[in-house]
């Protein structure tokens, strides 16, 4: 296995350590260094503007018509830092141990630790840009609390963080841009690494108005690309998101890590009929305000609002006293299932639970507003205006996206969650320095398989994204390209760069030349449903054996019956998810063999045959304390590599939240 | 909530690219449920012109949850269709009724040039942000987040500009295809907070003038919008970017 290169010292020094000693590269060197970032989420945005500020030429890529477009833009609920602006015993180090422990202990130490160390600075920097934070009466920053964790470290702009924070990112790169330090290239997609003695030195993108492809040499590359979760059809991640470039970079040789390990968000609208592109989540921070509930009766078949309180199911604050609502994700979405599976559903489908609003409207927040206005005694009337009041500023846009999916009224109502794909905890293999195990391959952000072991907690990815991009990259990346100061632009003439072409070109004409009956979208419709049943929420070994053979077959189907509409050298969306859904045919593959390898439940990942008597999962780390890494060998053909994971700072224990 | 099944004629802009002459076409959809979003009924009549052979209708979009600003249809008469603040992806068939007839047409403005059928080119808006549109901060700094407490009120409307999804809707509604709405989202969102104070200036007077160049019409304060607009962003907004810049304007004067 490759070296983590996580380096020796006390947990809380290695990061301080390692910059102090890491190679640096010289401001007249840094202009002849060029780097390529794929991927302009908040990972890639703040690694192409950081760079650029520093020196280096970067170019920029996305499939998208303006990188303010990544699916970053979607994040709502907020972004962790250990500040302590609550002073609520929030610290580094109790960050770093939620998120250790939230992972189920599957994360790296060291890299968590570092995470834990920038995530202030990232308030700090973003605060500077103009992203405008929440704030109290007093003008001072305002936190929220999310899943898996007992303080308020949670930052965030109404139910729009992501958007703020991207926005601020964005901006950041387009001034890069205007000073000519960045190239951003949009509406062009990569579909290949290109590999120059070993080192990764180039791309090859598809402009996506023209169909043309072009060449693009790079000292080193960024991938920052995103997440997979669009493997399962129906997530709640944006139409375009997808593998391609982490999964060509695996095809080269890049190990991907820890596939299987998928996050199921449990408050997402349910699925009403076959015409659903996507789901739409309902932010954690809906969880601080809400309780879960479905009825004590199965079937029971009265509107929401007519079943008493004594008949109702807080099922989540029953079995888990402790943390109630804001158990972590993974615990959230199994007990969800669970109660719906026993017949216990609500809503047309029974497929669903309810998310209510109404005690913390009238009671924390109705309350609260009554004493500040000093209205004494208020009734019932007052109590639930007031706190719609506080509800609409901070959630407002939530519960209109919700009326406008449904037609319903959630401050009337309470809504009807159930769990949906929303993350993917694994990716491309990487060192501590955020590199692959191709030397000058780096992976960021969701991309990667860093810092949330099984399962991240809420609010999380947003700080690695920009963690990774503003304040990690900017000082690895300079470890290796201080030794390659003296490499001049290869000309991409290179042989290199015409046979990764040829490659692109070639597999574009056969996906084009199959000419069959099927659609994509049916197609990649059909992958989802296998592996929603098989190797989604609940696992086991037959189903997963079955689904490796159920994917193999429908890759032959989609090599052999596919129809592709439209030219080669044209905008041609259905082109350009065609490749994609082929990559995920691959994946899906993978995914599947990584779960069905991990004999044991942790984080996301539900064995069946591995829980506790309780319905809890069951951790065996004595033979499986490793990060999965599978080098591709050849068509569904994947040798593992093992990173043992060393605790040097906490005890793993059996998580309880209860 | 009720659902009700729906037969639709539709008549939607074709264009092979930029540089040929469009025309709308007309498609029959059949068996829409009410409960589809208004992209998912587009997808639907995708499918059914794949499998007939035909070509499907380009259109952007990425999210579907109203936030990233890729989709931009012109329905009936209307940038993202029927409903007030919301965006085409999240407008949903319950906006319609059976035999409907529904018109399709991509943003039209010079500075959005069409790229194919409803797919507009909207790379003005991203270079009217390098004209000014951040605050010039490196990487690293170190001023604490709380150092500078900002008033609830400001913060809350320089939020209410940020919101602004840069989809260029308020541009399509316009009949001088003005850009203004978006730009004085941005200038407001920067100006109102302590930390954008320093390029107050400098920032209004470039972003304009970059409007300009790009071709973007004047502002008549026609007000329409605002009322298109997604995000509801107000045209309180056009006012203050105006003051901003008779601002910048005489003080730069000033100091020649
Ligand atoms: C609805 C929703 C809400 C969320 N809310 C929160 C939250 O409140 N807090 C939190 O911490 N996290 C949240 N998350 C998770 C978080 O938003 C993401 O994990 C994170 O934004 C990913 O950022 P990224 O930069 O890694 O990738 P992305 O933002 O996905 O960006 C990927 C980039 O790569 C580009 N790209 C991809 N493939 C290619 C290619 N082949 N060629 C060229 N370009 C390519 C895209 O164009 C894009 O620019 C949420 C996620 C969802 C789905
Ligand atoms: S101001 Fe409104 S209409 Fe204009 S780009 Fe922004 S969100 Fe769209
Ligand atoms: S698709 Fe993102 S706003 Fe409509």
């Amino acid at each position: 296995m490759h070296d983590s290169k996580s380096p020796s010292g006390p947990l809380e020094r290695k990061w301080s350590d390692y910059k102090g000693h890491c190679k640096l590269v010289n401001p007249a060197n840094k202009r002849k260094l060029e780097i390529i970032v794929v991927g302009t989420g908040l990972a890639g945005a703040s690694a192409a503007a950081s760079l650029g500020e520093l020196g280096y030429k970067v170019k920029a890529f996305c499939f998208q018509d303006s990188p303010r477009r990544a699916h970053s833009i979607a994040a709502q609920g907020g972004i962790n830092a250990a500040k302590n602006y609550q002073n609520d015993g929030d610290s580094i180090y109790r960050l770093f141990y939620d998120t250790i422990k939230g992972g189920d202990y599957r994360a790296r130490e060291s890299n968590v630790h570092r995470l834990a160390e920038v995530s202030v600075n990232i308030i700090d920097q973003c605060v500077a840009q103009g992203v405008p934070f929440a704030r109290e009466y007093g003008g001072l920053l305002n936190n929220r609390s999310f899943g898996g964790t007992q303080v308020k470290r949670t930052f965030y702009a109404a139910g729009q963080t992501g958007q703020q924070l991207l926005i601020g990112a964005y901006q950041a790169l387009e001034r890069q841009v205007a000073l000519g330090n960045v190239k951003m290239y949009s509406r062009h997609e990569m579909l290949e690494v290109v590999l120059v003695d070993g080192k990764a030195r180039g791309i090859i993108a598809r402009d996506l108005i023209n169909g043309k492809l072009e060449r693009h040499f790079g000292h080193s590359v960024l991938l920052c690309t995103g997440g997979y979760g669009n493997v399962f059809y129906l997530s709640t991640n944006a139409m375009g998101c997808n593998v391609s470039a982490t999964w060509k970079a695996h095809k080269k040789g890049a190990y991907f890590s820890n596939p299987c390990f998928t996050q199921i968000h449990p408050t997402c609208i349910p699925v009403t009929g076959d015409h659903q592109s996507k789901l739409t989540l309902m932010s954690e921070s809906l969880r601080n305000d809400g309780r879960i509930w479905v009825p004590k009766t199965k079937n029971d078949t009265r509107k929401a609002n007519d079943i008493p309180e004594g008949e109702r199911d807080y099922y989540l604050e029953r079995r888990y006293p402790a943390f109630g609502n804001l158990v972590p994700r993974d615990v959230a979405s199994r007990a969800a299932k669970e109660r719906c599976d026993a017949g216990f559903g609500v809503g047309s489908t029974k497929q669903a639970v309810y998310l209510d609003f109404k005690f913390n409207l009238i009671n924390k927040y109705g309350k609260t507003e009554a004493s500040k206005q000093g209205i004494e005694n208020p009734d019932m009337e007052t109590l639930v205006r007031l706190g719609k009041e506080v509800v609409k500023e901070e959630y407002g846009n939530l519960f209109e996206m919700y009326e406008k999916i449904t037609g319903e009224n959630p401050y009337e109502v309470p809504m009807r969650i159930y769990p949906a794909v929303h993350y993917t905890m694994g990716g491309l293999w990487v060192d501590y320095e955020l590199m692959t195990n191709i030397p000058g391959l780096y992976s960021l952000g969701e991309a990667n398989f860093s810092d949330h072991g099984a399962n991240r907690l809420g609010a999380s990815a947003l700080m690695q994204g920009l963690a990774d991009g503003y304040f990690v990259i900017p000082y690895t990346i300079g470890n290796f390209l201080a030794n390659e100061i003296a490499v001049k632009p290869i000309p991409v003439s290179h042989e290199a760069f015409e046979a990764a072409e040829k490659a692109v070109s070639e597999r574009i004409n056969k996906l084009m030349n199959i000419k069959g009956k099927q659609s994509v979208e049916s197609l990649h419709k059909r992958l989802g449903k296998i592996m929603w049943e098989k190797c989604g929420m609940a696992r086991n070994a037959k189903g997963l054996e079955e689904a490796i053979k159920e994917i193999q077959q429908l890759k032959k189907e989609f090599w052999s019956d596919l129809r592709i509409p439209g030219e080669i050298n044209e905008m041609n969306p259905e082109l350009d998810k065609a490749g994609r859904v082929a990559d995920f045919m691959e994946l899906g593959e993978l995914m599947c063999i990584d779960a069905l390898q991990r004999n044991e439940s942790c984080g996301g990942h539900f064995r069946e045959e591995y829980q506790t008597p309780e319905g809890e999962a069951m951790r065996r780390d004595d033979e499986f304390m490793y990060v999965s890494a599978w080098e591709l060998k050849g068509e569904s053909n994947w040798e593992l590599h093992k990173e043992e994971l060393k605790y040097e700072e906490v005890k793993p224990t059996q998580r309880s939240y209860k | 909530m009720e659902h009700y099944i729906m037969n639709l004629t539709l008549k939607v802009w074709k264009q092979k690219n930029a540089a040929t002459k469009g025309s709308f076409e007309t498609y029959q959809v059949k068996e829409i449920s009410s409960e589809m979003s208004f992209l998912e009924m587009f997808d639907v009549l995708n499918e059914q012109l794949i499998h007939e052979g035909k070509d499907p209708i380009a259109f952007d979009h990425d999210c579907r949850e109203g936030i990233c600003g890729m989709c931009s249809m012109y329905i009936n008469g209307r940038p993202h269709g029927p409903w007030q603040g919301t965006t085409v992806c999240q407008l949903h068939m319950r906006a319609f009724k059976d035999g409907d007839t529904i018109v399709v047409e991509p943003w039209r403005a010079n500075a959005f040039p069409v790229i194919k059928d409803l797919v507009v080119d909207r790379t003005a808006f991203d270079r009217i942000i390098q004209a000014g549109g951040f605050i010039s901060v490196n990487t690293g700094v170190s001023l604490d987040g709380n150092a500078i407490p900002i008033e609830k009120a400001k913060a809350d409307l320089s939020f209410a500009a940020a919101s602004c999804i840069g989809c260029g809707a308020c541009v399509a509604s316009c009949k001088n295809s003005s850009a203004m709405l978006f730009v004085s989202a941005k200038v407001a969102h920067l100006a109102l907070l302590p930390q954008g104070e320093l390029e107050r200036k400098t920032r209004v007077l470039g972003m304009v003038a970059q409007m300009d160049k790009e071709g973007f019409g004047s502002c008549t304060f026609t007000e329409a919008c605002e009322a298109v607009c997604p995000k509801e962003i107000s045209v309180t907004n056009i006012s203050r970017l105006n003051a901003e810049y008779m601002k910048a304007g005489l003080s730069v004067d000033n100091s020649d």
